[in-house]
């Protein structure tokens, strides 16, 4: 009960903008709600019934009255409306370079996959002053990843990935909740994001996600595969680099340097070569042939063959891959 | 002002002496006593759902979940929603103030479909009673809201039975609304035109336009649910090929225009009771008249902001956004006008009108606190915490209870023919807003702290403010239950009201209290504009030094 | 003081404002059977009748509505797996229940015309042609049904939708290659067998809901009429009380156009090319 705070802590880059919108608002509705009140008390003891009191020509409407009340709260409305969106699009877009981490929901846990392999449940681990991109997902029902201090909040949806991203801007420990009711134990998805500073935070990756260093050192290091790694693994084991590679004979899309670019289709549209397009094309080869190959891909679909975390690593690997064609075009 | 009564040769009968026996109530088409038939139920299911949230709130006193099971807690908040909002909010003040006054307000004698209105009753208790059902045969856990894929593929079966309670009490709410948009079309008595009906008429027409063209998706939806669940088609689950999107896109398309089914006709309340108790003539009629209209109109456009962190389109989220705040404009326009009706009145503080300011006050505070809501950048934190929660409720609670509360008791003279205790009813009605204020204001702050709503369990830092919850909503509870006992012994050993003991204007206080069975004995002829009232007129009501016995 | 009167003598007669202008006229007026006692004359009663259905209708409408953007919201993300399912409905059925459906639109307008004109034979005789010709929908309907319960593509436990196995035409090979169940060579792809299968059956989730919504408003319909018929010959809702029947032969046709929407969607469109 010593614990009481009134407003939370502000611990990421768009919290205080975020917060900032919040002030003004409140200042807006207190300075309505007062001018209301005071209005309302001011006629009610002025023009109560026993009070002797000019009444005449009250005037039962106004034309010039009315446009005002129209046009002043639409001015008001949409001023407020263009700077809240350009805070909003600042804190859904996120920055080019990013530390990309994975998040799993499920009934009721967070499932956490670092890009050196470390993995986490319910708690988050980050450094500071470096932005940080969650790539989520959830394997069964609709959850939201929530950090009040960061200001963040998004829904987690299976079958899709959504991303959220922060740079945190203070060290420590801060909540994180599910936001989005979930079923029996939704109040106990809870967690913690620890901010460390970047040193410590690399201290800790290089103990395999441990808060302290486990026993036999050597041995756990091997339990902190990359991502990637895995991911490399899981793309052999699948029969992608059957065709997936620059040696192979089959003819199939290269995924070097592939992410983030935009990507000709069959049908001449372009899409962006994102998380959820990565996904949707292993799961799905057909819902996006690229320019030039034929329909329908000789590629297997993957869906009901891997699980979301394998997918993860796939997509993890595949965003690897930095370009080399740009080596090639040296040569 | 003249007593009719005394020209009649015989004592006419009123619409409650026309039968005694259950078959007399069970089986009648006038539309008053369909009125009393809904104010028993709904007061019966407001006291189901409170008890509900009683519960809640004595969970939340402390963090740990030590009253009830996790289970229960979240079956709880799925009957104080369920019930709140379809068996409480949406019937409340259509069924039994709109049911009542309708006709008379535009000298008719009966709604254009009598037997359609008793209908949609009934259909609102068999929907009623599966609801509840559905909580005694298993229980439904997921919340008023549904979302997919917990309600499809996980929580229990009992979500088929709540759904096809709710999907029928749907039709009670789109009969209701048929019945009121053609009443008002073509049941105006000579001389009541559009522009010289009660603003509570223009606002129930509001009402009707969204319960008939919003109702049936969310029907629509509901049976998709049912569907999905029964034979595993998958429409909403993406594991089956479907999108859970599409069912909140689906959802809200109903859900938030109906927000403004439980609001509206709140408004049509406060602006018949404002001119009365003001002595004035509402301000601005027109621009009143017509924000109801550009309220149903707007309120079907702004269904995605309910959706700014669900996974759409951040450009639909702006969209979404700016109309929002267009939205608030009509409410706010009312507003100013009901405050400005209040200058060079001739105020007295009835209780009524001490209902009006408070409504005035939180719907005030609720309608701003919905800004922040519209704002993008600020959604994302306060969504989906107690923020959104204090945010409704002053809205639902502080808005369209209050004004729920403050009609009934203004027209409670008319329809019983009684006069309730003055100062009880005052104190009641102080209470109930000091116990409001004492819930739902920390609710906030420990949204803005960070507090998800429908947490079983909470984190220690949020404690106080949940205590200061907790014990204001033992104030509201408390306030809740004195004018269920006052207005009970009111029927009995309270004071003849007379016909129209606040000297109000409108065709319901020129015919008897209560009414006769057909509302009027002649048809009567409107040949003023509404709230023709006189601020001169000095004399003060009966009802505040009651002396009991009839008005002359 | 007061913003009306309980006046007795004869009101104004306000434009557009049907009310009891003429006193005398009034009681004339309820001592009509027809006439309801909380409406002051037919012409009133017409109108609150008609404005109602139409309301009625409205919401119908967006009922039928949500179903079909969701729908369409489906067919948009999945085009090639409902355009193969789709073939599985036939059209020349479907074509044959249109007109069957159009035939009854046709007889229920005469029997409107015929109550007005308080023909009691002829309106039996139309309202029972509408309900033979409903009824025959409905059963060719329900021969629809039980084919598709025999190849299993009614969603649920049983259903297994093999499209490959039924001889396809060279239309459907290549949409079955396009969505990538068959390979190019024409052989099985095990993998995208379950994808291929949720989809299509979420199409005839779709097909069922909304055909099965559409024959309950059949059923409802046919019942009402059936009760008209019965109305009628006693000879009621016949010439100043043919209200009931036009307001029946509105929903009729409501229903009717429903399913001018819903048989081009489901039977014609081709949603992939």
């Amino acid at each position: 009960m010593t614990n009481f705070p009134l407003f939370p802590e502000s611990a990421s880059t768009v919290a205080g903008q975020i917060d900032a919108v919040y002030f003004a608002l409140i200042a807006l509705s207190v300075f309505f709600s007062v001018l209301i009140a005071t209005i309302l008390i001011v006629f009610a003891v002025k023009y109560h019934h026993g009070k002797q009191v000019k009444r005449e020509r009250a005037g039962h409407s106004s034309a010039k009255l009315e446009v005002f009340l129209i046009g002043m709260p639409t001015i008001i409305g949409l001023s407020i409306f263009f700077w809240s969106a350009s805070v909003y699009f600042h804190a859904v877009r996120p920055p080019a370079d990013t530390l990309d981490i994975y998040v799993v929901g499920k009934q009721w846990m967070w499932k956490i996959k670092h890009p050196g392999g470390q993995s986490e449940i319910n708690s988050l681990h980050v450094p500071l002053g470096q932005p940080v991109k969650l790539i989520m997902t959830s394997q069964d029902v609709i959850h939201s990843f929530y950090v009040p201090a960061f200001r963040v909040k998004q829904d987690v949806l299976p079958g899709r990935f959504t991303t959220l991203w922060f740079e945190a801007t203070k060290t420590g420990e801060f909540h994180l909740f599910c936001a989005e009711y979930c079923g029996l134990d939704h109040s106990r998805m809870t967690g913690w994001v620890t901010v460390m500073p970047p040193a410590e935070y690399e201290a800790w990756l290089a103990r395999g996600g441990q808060d302290v260093a486990p026993a036999g050192g050597a041995a756990k290091a091997s339990a902190s595969t990359p991502l990637s790694q895995t991911g490399s693994g899981a793309f052999a084991q699948l029969g992608c680099n059957a065709c997936h590679v620059p040696t192979s004979a089959l003819r199939a899309p290269r995924l070097e340097g592939l992410f983030g670019k935009d990507v000709k289709l069959r049908d001449g549209s372009v899409v962006k070569a994102d998380e959820n397009y990565l996904r949707e094309s292993i799961l799905d080869p057909n819902a996006k042939i690229v320019a030039g190959y034929p329909t329908p891909t000789l590629m297997p679909t993957y869906q009901g063959q891997i699980n979301a975390e394998q997918l993860i690593e796939l997509v993890a690997y595949i965003k690897s891959l930095k370009g080399e064609e740009e080596d090639d075009a040296g040569h | 002002m003249t007593t009719l009564d005394l020209q009649l040769p015989h004592p006419r009968r009123d619409y409650l002496a026309a039968g005694n026996t259950i078959k007399s109530w069970l089986l009648t088409v006038d539309h008053k006593r369909i009125a009393i038939l809904y104010l028993i139920s709904v007061t019966i299911f407001f006291f189901i759902g409170g008890a509900a949230a009683g519960v809640l709130r004595w969970e939340l006193l402390t963090p740990a979940g030590d009253f009830t099971t996790s289970e229960t807690y979240n079956r709880t908040f799925t009957i104080h929603g369920v019930v709140m909002v379809f068996f409480f909010l949406i019937p409340a003040i259509p069924g039994i103030l709109g049911n009542f006054l309708i006709p008379i307000m535009i000298g008719a004698k009966d709604m254009a479909f009598p037997k359609i209105n008793l209908a949609s009753w009934y259909i609102y208790m068999v929907g009623g009673i599966l609801s509840l059902a559905s909580m005694l045969i298993g229980g439904v856990d997921t919340g008023w809201t549904f979302y997919t894929p917990y309600s499809t593929s996980y929580s229990s079966s009992a979500v088929v039975l709540m759904g096809t309670g709710i999907l029928i009490t749907g039709f009670s709410s789109i009969f209701t609304g048929l019945n009121f948009i053609v009443t008002i079309h073509t049941m105006r008595c000579p001389g009541m035109t559009w522009f010289r009906l009660p603003l509570f008429i223009w606002s129930h027409y509001a009402t009707a336009l969204i319960m008939i063209l919003g109702t049936p998706v969310l029907a629509i939806t509901i049976a998709m649910v049912a569907v999905d669940r029964v034979f595993g088609i998958g429409f909403f689950d993406p594991d089956k090929g479907g999108d859970p999107l599409l069912f909140q896109h689906l959802f809200w398309f109903y859900s938030h225009p109906a927000v403004y089914i439980m609001i509206l006709p709140a408004m049509g309340v406060i602006s018949e009771l404002v001119a009365c108790f003001s002595r004035k003539p509402v301000f601005g009629y027109a621009a009143v008249a017509v924000s109801s209209l550009a309220i149903a109109v707007l309120g079907f456009l702004v269904w995605g902001h309910h959706m700014f962190v669900s996974g759409q389109s951040p450009y639909a989220g702006l969209v979404f956004s700016i109309l929002s705040f267009l939205v608030a404009v009509p409410s706010a326009i009312k507003v100013f006008n009901w405050t400005f009706t209040l200058y060079k009145g001739r105020i007295s503080y009835a209780t009524p009108m001490l209902y009006v300011f408070g409504f005035l006050g939180l719907f005030t505070i609720g309608g701003l606190t919905g800004l922040f809501l519209a704002a993008l950048a600020v959604d994302i934190h306060v969504t989906d915490t107690y923020f959104i929660v204090a945010h409704f409720h002053y809205i639902m609670v502080g808005g369209s209870v209050m004004a729920y509360m403050g009609g009934l008791h203004f027209w409670w003279p008319k329809i019983t023919g009684r006069m309730y205790n003055e100062r009880w009813a005052m104190l009641s009605a102080i209470l109930m807003f000091i116990g409001f204020n004492l819930t739902f204001f920390p609710q906030f702050v420990v949204g803005y702290l960070g507090m998800p709503r429908r947490y079983h369990e909470y984190a220690q830092e949020f404690q106080v403010l949940n205590v200061l919850s907790t014990a204001g909503a033992t104030v509201l509870g408390a306030a809740y239950i004195f004018p269920l006992t006052y207005l009970l012994y009111s029927l009995f050993k309270g004071p003849r009201a007379g016909n129209n003991p606040w000297r109000a204007t409108g065709l319901e206080w020129q015919t008897t209290s209560p009414p006769p069975t057909f509302n009027f004995d002649k048809t009567p002829v409107v040949t003023e504009p509404p709230y023709a009232y006189d601020v001169e007129d000095d004399e003060e009501f009966d009802v505040i030094h009651p002396q009991g016995g009839q008005t002359v | 003081m007061s913003s009306s009167s309980l006046s007795s003598t004869s009101a104004p007669k306000v434009p557009g404002d049907p009310g009891s202008a003429d006193p005398g006229q009034a009681v004339h007026a309820h001592a009509n059977p027809a006439l309801a006692h909380h409406f002051d004359d037919l012409q009133q009663q017409h109108e609150a009748h008609t404005l109602g259905m139409w309301a009625f209708l409205a919401t119908e409408i967006m009922f039928f509505g949500g179903l079909l953007v969701a729908f369409v919201v489906s067919t948009t993300m999945y085009p090639v797996a409902f355009d193969i399912a789709a073939r599985q409905l036939d059209w020349q059925v479907g074509t044959m229940n249109t007109t069957v459906l159009l035939c009854s639109s046709l007889s229920m307008a005469l029997a409107v015309h015929f109550a007005r004109v308080a023909n009691r034979k002829m309106t039996m005789l139309m309202l029972l042609l509408t309900v033979f010709l409903g009824t025959a929908f409905l059963g060719v309907k329900a021969y629809e049904y039980s084919t598709k319960w025999n190849h299993h593509l009614v969603p649920g436990a049983s259903y297994n939708f093999e499209p490959w196995q039924h001889h396809p035409d060279e239309a459907e090979t290549r949409l079955m290659t396009r969505a990538g169940v068959l390979t190019a060579n024409g052989e099985l792809n095990a993998s995208a067998l379950p994808a291929f299968q949720t989809r299509t059956q979420l199409f005839y989730g779709y097909y069922f809901t909304l055909t099965g919504l559409h024959a309950v408003h059949m059923i409802i319909g046919a019942g009402v009429i059936l009760w008209l018929v019965f109305r009628v010959s006693k000879g009621q809702c016949l010439g100043d009380g043919s209200n009931f029947v036009e307001m029946t032969g509105l929903y009729w046709h409501f229903v009717d156009i429903v399913w001018i929407y819903l048989f081009p969607l489901l039977y014609l469109m081709d949603r992939s090319s």
